[in-house]
């Protein structure tokens, strides 16, 4: 009993972003208006960079700016463990996607809004429709 | 970092994400997605990731929202499922 | 079709649910991620660079080719926007007003223009009256808001921020120009030339440093060959190329995110908004 606790305590945090993720994934796929596909693929692309943020977490440690770095005040700059600071290499990874993804987004709902203007809907299978008339 | 905290606010975005794939309305869509998207801010600036956490609250919950809700008054707002 | 999902996503979440058995525990220092090449960049960025923002430090300086392209990125996004939607024909309808008396004219084929002036201004479809109350917050507001927004970008060395961040929220306050008064507002103070010329000088920045550094010979992005163009000390160099850096990608983000929301709030025509 008390190793299946264990278990859960220490990999709870990955079922649940595994959860979310699958969350994402369904709405990419089973949902039938454009935009819902959207929202779902920012939910899965969000919910990645959950996963990633969550690896270079340490216990103990502080946010990744370094304290009295130009020796203010007359204290000399002391030695820097590395085991005192959060690992930044994630956070930085993980910047250029948040970005990525907004751009994507930008981009998307441009498209949704020229495919509108062309066909006067935005579900999928009346645009099916459409398209195989023409 | 509490795991209450890390426990309750997890529970919330899992809630919000799947309100925010059900509703019918498309505005309500966008509303809750800007609501996921704080969440998540919030999330990361617990776990540390302070400069995640800056670019996800000025880039989700203000100019994604905007970019939503500007392509829902231009095309229709009401889906079918 | 729905059915089909909802099995699919059960067993690929089944699958990866049985894979995080091999994951290493939450808030473990001695994770594989957390030991080779990201504790050199803790413990020496600060003596190499002199920026204490270690997320910075790694941004801009030791990852700076994600970087120039990430702000490639954004400005062929705004490119990819005002291709798909610009639309340059003038509408069918229009709709002025005689500001004297208050008729409303309805013009509805393209022959004849009316000039606008102080005579006749032009209306939109859903004119509604601007509140006086959110224009007077938001014009003492924005100047703030493009305050602190430079302030993001400058202090990015040393705090929460940097040049991405900085650029989202100056182009929000742009945005929030056109929400509160009109779209036609921001198209006068701000206009398309211009956006599309700054989104494209952040780009040229952040190359245009580069060469720089090739010119004089180093590799590409390498700041420390900037020291004999600029009169500082040469431990501080590498900041400055930094902060050059993030202003170039504020620049390019900022007009980028102005493009996007003013074509896809007009449908391309420019002429109306929310």
């Amino acid at each position: 009993m008390t190793e299946i606790i264990s278990l859960v305590v220490a990999k709870y945090n990955y079922w649940l972003y595994i959860i979310l993720m699958m969350i994402g994934l369904y709405a990419m796929i089973a949902k039938n208006n454009l935009i819902k596909k959207l929202v779902g693929m920012n939910i899965f692309q969000t919910a990645i960079i959950l996963f990633y943020v969550s690896t270079g977490y340490k216990t103990g440690a502080t946010i990744p700016i370094i304290k009295n770095a130009h020796g203010g005040h007359g204290v000399e700059a002391a030695v820097i463990h590395a085991a005192d600071y959060i690992n930044p290499l994630p956070h930085v990874l993980m910047l250029t996607a948040i970005v990525v993804s907004v751009a994507t987004f930008g981009v998307a709902m441009a498209l949704c809004v020229r495919i509108y203007q062309r066909y006067q809907t935005l579900e999928e299978d009346e645009l099916r429709m459409r398209l195989s008339e023409k | 970092m509490l795991w209450p905290i890390d426990l309750i606010v997890l529970t919330f975005v899992i809630v919000t994400a799947v309100a925010a794939i059900s509703v019918r309305d498309l505005l309500g869509t966008a509303i809750l997605f800007s609501v996921y998207s704080f969440m998540m801010c919030l999330l990361w600036a617990v776990m540390g990731a302070v400069d995640v956490a800056f670019t996800e609250a000025s880039v989700g919950a203000g100019v994604s929202t905007v970019f939503f809700v500007a392509a829902v008054f231009s095309t229709s707002r009401r889906t079918k499922d | 079709m729905k059915l089909l999902g909802f099995i699919i996503v059960c067993l690929t979440g089944i699958f990866l649910l049985y894979g995080t058995s091999d994951l290493p525990d939450w808030g473990d220092p001695n994770s594989p991620a957390s030991l080779h090449l990201s504790n050199h960049y803790i413990e020496k960025a600060v003596a190499e660079t002199e920026v204490p923002n270690l997320v910075t430090a790694v941004l801009a300086d030791y990852r700076g080719f994600d970087t120039m392209f990430e702000t490639a990125v954004v400005f062929t996004a705004g490119l990819a926007c005002f291709l798909l939607l610009r639309d340059f024909k003038p509408k069918q309808d229009r709709y002025y007003r005689h500001v004297p008396t208050g008729v409303v004219l309805h013009f509805k084929d393209k022959a004849r223009q009316l000039r606008v002036g102080t005579e006749f201004e032009s209306v939109d479809k859903d004119w509604v009256p601007s509140d006086m109350v959110i224009k007077t917050v938001c014009r003492i507001l924005i100047p703030f808001i493009q305050i602190y927004a430079l302030y993001v970008v400058a202090h990015g060395d040393f705090s929460p921020g940097g040049g991405f961040q900085g650029g989202v929220i100056f182009g929000s306050s742009f945005i929030l120009l056109a929400i509160s008064y009109n779209l036609k507002t921001l198209m006068k103070r701000v206009s398309e030339k211009f956006l599309g010329i700054f989104s494209a000088v952040g780009v040229l920045i952040y190359v245009g440093i580069g060469v720089i550094a090739m010119i004089m010979g180093g590799n590409f992005l390498d700041y420390s060959t900037l020291a004999p163009l600029v009169p500082v000390d040469p431990g501080h160099i590498r900041a400055l190329g930094m902060l050059g850096v993030e202003i170039g990608v504020g620049i390019a983000v900022m007009a980028a995110m102005a493009i996007i929301y003013i074509n896809i709030v007009s449908q391309g025509r420019h002429d109306e908004g929310l």
